[in-house]
């Protein structure tokens, strides 16, 4: 932006001024085979039957990792400054306690019909 | 005060423009251009919005007295004889994390104002969404017509099975196909030179973060719908 386009001095209304963060193509095609590589596993589990405890955790793990891959590095999270990042990051993990509540919540309900159907026959 | 000090005034006019400014950026808490804050505030509802439906499948799926249906059964492709598990769900994975790669190609070759190379990048990454948009309409035509799946019903185990299905994967196609609108004019508008002559690239990166998401989203119904 030239100087005549700008209507205000103060530099903090321009910060796209500043040089945006550039990466070489090398990084994203790292990222890139990374993803596949983490979905592949993903896929193995499925494909290698992994059942019960040890599959929910596998497949949330890889899960996450590809999650903070894209966030990191194709979102650029990585390289933003604190204020922004916590700003954006930090209000989904209330969906915890969402999830936390309506286990429990799911778990009472399953209770209440497993009884149901055990007292009706 | 002393005589160099600069005062708001000075620096911001009393006028329509500076009433916008005041009220938009007189105390700026975040360091960047305010249509990529505004994404990325949309992105976050947008999280609670799926976040919302994930937990509310869970909770559903914890209540069923019924087994919930076995997925790579239900999923599976039948290709040369035999029943491969899942194996259009890979695909549609493959080409979702390969688009959001040439987004990322495209958001660099943005910064660096490459006119040509962006614009085509972009147009590769909407083209992958609608490969993605056309598999999943493959994939629910199958489901409806040849495995009977209804949002009340179905025989592989819990009813309730159908109405997450159609609903979660429904509005994530939905955000897909706005997305490939999306990012389509924003190529156009690429290529036009629109850009050029605004010296300013900044929408490509705004239009990648809304791609990325998208990508996002998908990993985790992928691993939470059709993987646990």
């Amino acid at each position: 932006m030239s100087q005549e386009e700008k209507p205000f001095k103060h530099p903090s209304f321009y910060p796209g001024d500043a040089p945006e963060t550039e990466h070489p193509f090398s990084l994203y095609i790292s990222v890139w085979i990374l993803l596949f590589v983490l979905s592949g596993f993903s896929y193995g589990v499925d494909y290698a039957e992994v059942e019960g405890y040890l599959r929910w955790f596998l497949v949330t793990i890889f899960a996450f990792l590809k999650a903070g891959l894209v966030v990191g590095v194709f979102m650029h999270m990585a390289w933003e400054r604190m204020a922004f990042l916590y700003a954006i990051c930090l209000p989904p993990l209330f969906l915890l306690a969402l999830v936390g509540i309506l286990s429990v919540e799911g778990a009472w309900v399953y209770y209440v019909r497993s009884l149901f159907m055990t007292l009706t026959g | 005060m002393s005589n160099n000090h600069v005062s708001h005034a000075d620096l911001v006019p009393d006028n329509l423009k500076g009433l916008v400014a005041d009220w938009s950026s007189d105390v700026q808490a975040f360091k960047v251009r305010w249509s990529k804050a505004m994404m990325w505030i949309f992105l976050v509802s947008d999280t609670f919005i799926f976040g919302s439906f994930l937990s509310a499948y869970m909770a559903v799926r914890l209540t069923t007295i019924e087994p919930w249906p076995n997925t790579s059964e239900v999923f599976a492709l039948h290709v040369g004889g035999s029943d491969i598990p899942l194996l259009l769900i890979a695909i549609m994975t493959f080409i979702l994390i390969s688009s959001s790669g040439t987004m990322a190609m495209a958001v660099t070759s943005g910064y660096k104002k490459q006119r040509v190379k962006t614009g085509v990048l972009i147009l590769l990454t909407a083209l992958g969404g609608v490969g993605f948009v056309g598999m999943q309409m493959f994939e629910w035509s199958k489901l409806i017509f040849e495995e009977g799946i209804r949002p009340w019903g179905n025989e592989f185990g819990a009813d309730q099975f159908g109405g997450f299905f159609f609903m979660i994967t429904g509005f994530h196609g939905l955000h897909v196909s706005i997305g490939v609108v999306y990012l389509t004019t924003i190529a156009v508008r690429v290529l036009q030179g629109r850009y050029d002559r605004l010296d300013d690239y900044q929408i490509v990166e705004v239009a990648g973060l809304y791609w990325h998401f998208v990508d996002l989203v998908w990993i985790f119904i992928f691993a939470f719908f059709y993987l646990w």
